[in-house]
């Protein structure tokens, strides 16, 4: 099946690591993603905080960019997903303001039919469409003896919950459970990491990344595994300042569930984009997986 | 003979008039209606003045049809058809139109209102010319009566009757009756035994001579109509005969395997696979549980049947269907329980120590599965703080948007039990407390007395994510305090949800099956919401207790009497008028193909063998019109709503399509 | 319902109801709290957001502008999903941060000016620019070094790992963008007027 691809800005660099296991995973997996040309940032939350006509029409380009041919769209980053897919809604449900982004798109020439496109989160397409036996059939390299914490964040969840729980989502821990993975059930798995609030208020944005670590760690979990940059940079950027600004000491790898599921299916970790994170991963694997994990 | 048609528009005070230029109406009717002799509005056509009038134009004018253009007429075509009749004009003959509830109340523009009002009064006109004069018939009234659940307003309900004289058939789902009042352990505001009140009703109807009790029986099939109902229950197989148990009990004793009972314990604790559902079940009989049974699933075993003494076991039995005829029919089906796992932010079914308000009924109930100790779910520990959320799956648009309307006075019992029963610290979570009825707003007072902290605020989420060491190994529930306007996270040892009371999974199924039908959110649909809250708008079939909307045990106990009432009524008078509003078949057109004996849903066409010719069975039909439209050679005729009545209707309505010096007046009313 | 909302016509509620797609569902609060208790940021806000509605249904303008409430929101969506009124209340933020921004009415939050850095890229660029709105926000629209300073072994480290770029990536047809941001902003200014 053939997907449009939107990354999202934090991917190409920041985030490199979630891109590159994303593609790994699925050419893999057969998925065909044909990245959308020319995509432009979906603002956050930002515009939304300033002109909500600009918001919209800044996301309803790359919906509008979206070949006609093509009626699926995938985002890996929580914010892109939600924001594409909320500005579809929008269009949809409030005629009036959807004539109006048409209107801003037709001075760029384009112009986004509400409802055409389909958002869609990664994780969702592995699950959904690939399926469980595919999943199964692919793993060479199962994670018998890591325990993983799944976090899901909350804008893949919520409000838009797609076809899961907007409390505890489930969809990431059958994934994990079909590459071998023992799936630990902590209770924050759809808590907030702060999100931007990192910028604006540290000690408000560290107290909720204290919350998720700590309960991961309460459970005994040997990482997490998120679904979008955000997270992952709040958790695994700011766990050194997290540790320092409350004398914890965290050492929890954050890693992308991209990148596991690559682990699982036995491609190479530089491939997938290990190393880039700041608290260590390889050690953990190397340690957990008794020693069927050359490292590389 | 020439027609002489009165119209009659009512302003219902504003409420008609308020949207439709009555007058205008009234005087339009009166110039370009044919055939009208006289057209008049008046403030409120209902009112003994307004049938004054009516009566005296018939007799003045010598009226051969009535048009009254007002409400529904659900609610007034009785009054108008009786004011005819007194006048000496066949009730028949008499057509209400809706300018009400079709016109008014869902319109604001005048000018549209008004044409459309002019439309109806047209087509209204139009019909009544050709409408015949009826006469309605008389049915004798079985002295019957079913009643359907036996739960404590289906029990009322049936000693009210039985006690009268008269004969009650009441079906039961479960086991034995008693339905969800004999799980309760005490009752508000008074917090007698909830036991002690019941089972003596119970026994009372287990007892009586003039009571037939079907349990562990469904209600499969009604037809015929009010009076004379036939209908048809499913006795399910109990594996236990009926007439040879003694109720002795020794089956269960010994019976070696062991179940949850997820029903009357609600999974707290355990039954027999042969069970009577508690020690005061009426009847004594019991029921064996197949998918449990040793015996029924692996073959082997028959120790109830070796120690019965009354050799009363049998495997071989089969479900029966019993065929009953009543006269009238009570339901009271009662409810059941909302899923607390919808609401997977409180933890139940995921976190050990979330109970539903059902579940900490039996653990407070001294006849329960812990002898009415409260402990947690490790079957020792005492909690020292409990919490108690209200509206779990109420006034939630995403789960149910009405408010139980019980739950906090069940909550405040709860409280009080606890408090009586251990030290625990007691925190209830409301969003507004509601305690309307008598004696309820004292019970609030009594347990602010009591000590329980009380907090307004709906509870965000119960969570075992520990924040603060006193916080570890606790049930946090976090909320905002909206008297304050601060978030809190308060630990407790166990939680307790109100959830919310809903109707029966296949209430909707029921109700059609003796048509009647439900609201949006399926509690069964009273005849009038104020003025008939216990009859329905099938005439025999009436309904009592929370089968109707939530309500509490008095209320229950008072609907079911009233619905007695009622049906005491109608056996008294001993006959019922059924409208004359029948199919019949000419004969001589019929050409005996049967196709309308097939289609009638109410089995009231016979087929003549020797004439080759079909016929409708008068005392059965229901006038639905099936057969009318079925028929191939047109020969069915539908009394009140035959052919031509309708299409003069039509042509009636479409009036401003018809010449241009009429559609002049649509322009002026404009 | 119609009807209803035409009554408020020109209050601070219709405002805010106006303002917010799905918003007319705000006349439905039931005052229970739902959204405070499940906020993360809760404990950090001066008012809860069902105290905010309170103020918007009262009209008390000036308060609910001043307020911290929306600017401790991290859009996390809880309210919304629990909210048993289907009150879109993250949405209601969104209304209420923008009003308080266009009229300059925010105290105490920094959250307008890493916006504003972060959409300035954006209309520039088409794309984020993570270093320079790290600088930009915090030396040129913050004024606080320190903070920049504190930040600096983490940036290193980013630097270093190859997940933070110097140079910021443009769009091909940025002119696209620009114009229909452009028009965007002229339709927003004269609904305003």
């Amino acid at each position: 099946m053939k997907y449009a691809y939107y990354p999202g800005c934090s991917l190409e660099c920041n985030a490199a690591a979630y891109d590159n296991s994303v593609h790994e995973v699925a050419d893999l997996l057969g998925i065909k993603l044909q990245t959308l040309d020319d995509w432009n940032c979906c603002g956050a939350t930002e515009y939304f905080s300033q002109d909500e006509l600009t918001a919209c029409a800044v996301i309803a380009r790359n919906l509008a960019l979206v070949e006609p041919q093509v009626n699926q769209l995938v985002a890996p980053c929580a914010a892109c997903y939600l924001n594409l897919k909320k500005t579809d809604r929008l269009m949809s449900d409030h005629a009036e303001l959807g004539a109006k982004v048409n209107e801003c798109l037709a001075a760029g020439g384009l112009n986004y039919k509400p409802g055409r496109v389909t958002v869609r989160h990664m994780l969702d397409v592995i699950v959904d469409d690939i399926g469980e036996t595919a999943v199964r059939d692919k793993v060479v390299r199962p994670l018998t003896g890591l325990k993983v914490a799944p976090y899901y964040g909350c804008q893949v969840v919520r409000p838009i919950a797609d076809g899961d729980c907007t409390e505890y989502p489930m969809k990431m821990d059958h994934l994990l459970t079909w590459i071998g993975a023992e799936v630990v059930d902590y209770p924050v798995k759809a808590h907030c990491c702060g999100g931007h609030m990192t910028q604006i208020s540290e000690p408000q944005a560290f107290e909720l990344i204290r919350r998720l670590l700590q309960s991961a760690q309460d459970y005994q979990a040997d990482m997490i595994l998120c679904m979008c940059p955000m997270c992952q940079l709040n958790l695994d950027g700011y766990q050194g300042r997290v540790n320092g600004f409350f004398g914890s000491d965290f050492k929890l790898p954050i890693m992308y569930f991209t990148q596991m599921l690559g682990i699982a299916f036995g491609l190479e970790p530089k491939k997938l984009g290990f190393g880039k994170e700041l608290v260590a991963a390889l050690p953990v694997l190397k340690a957990k997986l008794n020693g069927q994990f050359a490292l590389s | 003979m020439a027609e002489k048609i009165g119209i009659y528009v009512c302003h219902c005070g504003s409420n008609i008039a308020g949207t439709v230029d009555v007058e205008e109406v009234a005087r339009w009717a009166g110039v370009n209606v044919k055939d009208v002799v006289i057209s008049k509005d008046y403030k409120f056509m209902c009112s003994s003045l307004g049938q004054q009038m009516i009566e005296d134009d018939i007799k003045k004018e010598g009226l051969t049809g009535v048009v009254v253009g007002a409400c529904s007429p659900h609610l007034h075509e009785k009054t108008f058809r009786a004011t005819c009749s007194r006048a000496g004009l066949n009730p028949f003959l008499c057509q209400m139109t809706n300018l009400r509830e079709h016109v008014s109340w869902v319109n604001s523009d005048k000018e549209a209102g008004t044409v459309k009002a002019k439309s109806l009064i047209s087509a209204a006109a139009e019909r009544v010319k050709h409408q015949a004069p009826l006469e309605p018939m008389r049915v004798k009234v079985n002295p019957a009566t079913l009643v359907v659940g036996g739960g404590i307003a289906g029990l009322q309900a049936t000693l009210e009757l039985a006690d009268a004289g008269y004969h009650v058939y009441l079906v039961e789902r479960e086991p034995s009756i008693g339905g969800h009042m004999a799980q309760f352990d005490k009752t508000f505001p008074t917090l007698d035994c909830s036991a002690c009140i019941l089972t003596p009703k119970m026994s009372e109807v287990g007892q009586h001579e003039n009571v037939t009790m079907l349990t562990y029986s469904e209600l499969e099939e009604v037809s015929g109509s009010v009076g004379n109902f036939k209908v048809k229950i499913r006795k399910k197989a109990r594996y236990v005969n009926y007439d040879k148990c003694t109720g002795c009990g020794i089956c269960v004793e010994k019976c070696p395997r062991k179940v949850i009972d997820d029903v009357f314990e609600v999974g707290m604790g355990h039954r027999k696979a042969i069970y009577t559902p508690f020690p005061q079940a009426v009847p004594r009989v019991p029921v064996i549980d197949t998918a449990n049974c040793t015996y029924f699933t692996k073959g082997k075993c028959q120790v109830c049947s070796k120690i019965c003494p009354t050799a009363a076991i049998d495997y071989e039995q089969q479900d029966e269907i019993v065929e009953l005829e009543v006269g009238n029919i009570i339901m009271a089906t009662g409810w059941k329980l909302f899923d607390c796992k919808k609401i997977p932010q409180y933890g139940y079914g995921r976190l050990a120590n979330v109970y539903t308000n059902m579940e900490f009924e039996r653990l407070c109930n001294a006849a329960g599965p812990t002898n009415g100790k409260i402990v947690l779910r490790d079957g020792k520990t005492e909690p020292k703080s409990v919490a108690i959320i209200h509206c779990v799956g109420s006034r939630d648009v995403k789960t149910n948007p009405y408010c139980s309307s019980v739950c906090c006075m069940a909550a405040l019992k709860l409280e009080h039990l606890i408090l009586e029963k251990t030290k625990a610290e007691v925190y209830a979570f409301y969003i507004d407390m509601r305690t309307p009825m008598k004696e309820y707003e004292e019970f609030y007072q009594r347990l602010l007395e009591e000590g329980v902290h009380f907090v307004r605020g709906k509870v965000a989420e119960v969570t075992d994510a520990a924040r603060m060491p006193d916080e570890q190994g606790k049930l946090i529930v976090q909320v905002e305090d909206t008297l304050v306007g601060k978030q809190r996270r308060i630990p407790v040892d166990m939680v307790v949800l109100m959830g919310a009371i809903e109707p029966q999974a296949d209430a909707k199924e029921i109700g059609l099956k003796c048509g009647i039908s439900c609201s949006m959110a399926g509690w069964y649909t009273e005849r009038h919401p104020k003025l008939d809250p216990v009859a329905t708008m099938t005439d025999g079939v009436f309904v009592a207790g929370v089968c109707q909307g939530p309500k509490d045990i008095p209320a229950s106990v008072a609907q079911g009497a009233a619905a007695a009432a009622r049906v005491q009524g109608m056996i008294t008078k001993g006959e019922v008028l059924i409208e004359p509003i029948v199919a019949s078949i000419n004969e001589e057109g019929c050409s005996g193909c049967r196709i309308c004996n097939t289609m009638c849903p109410y089995n009231a066409i016979e087929f003549d063998e020797e004439k080759n010719v079909s016929r409708v069975i008068t005392a059965l039909c229901k006038g639905c019109g099936t057969c009318v439209a079925a028929c191939p050679a047109g020969v069915i005729t539908g009394a009140h709503f035959n052919n031509e009545q309708i299409f003069a209707e039509i042509e009636g309505i479409l009036w401003d399509a018809k010449p241009q010096t009429e559609k002049k007046e649509l322009q002026t009313a404009k | 319902m119609a009807a209803h909302i035409a009554e408020k016509k020109g209050t601070f509620l219709e405002e805010v109801i106006e303002a917010t797609p799905g918003g007319e569902r705000l006349v439905h609060c039931l005052q229970c709290g739902s959204c405070g208790g499940s906020c993360p940021s809760g404990a950090d806000m001066e008012y809860t957001p069902r105290t905010l509605f309170a103020m918007i249904s009262g009209g008390d303008r000036e308060a609910v502008l001043a307020a911290n409430t929306m600017w401790a929101c991290v859009s996390c969506y809880f309210c919304t999903s629990r909210c048993p009124q289907n009150i879109p209340i993250t949405d209601i933020m969104y209304t209420l941060k923008r009003i308080s921004i266009a009229e300059r009415r925010y105290k105490n939050t920094d959250a307008p000016a890493l916006a504003k850095t972060f959409t300035d890229f954006v209309d520039k660029y088409g794309r984020s620019y993570e270093a320079g709105l790290a600088t930009g926000y915090h030396l040129l629209k913050r004024w606080k070094p320190i903070q920049l300073m504190k930040m600096g072994p983490m940036g290193v480290q980013m630097f270093t790992k190859g997940r933070m770029a110097i140079l910021p990536t443009k769009i091909r047809q940025i002119d696209q963008l620009q114009a229909i941001i452009k028009k965007a902003k002229e339709l927003s200014a004269s609904e305003k007027k």
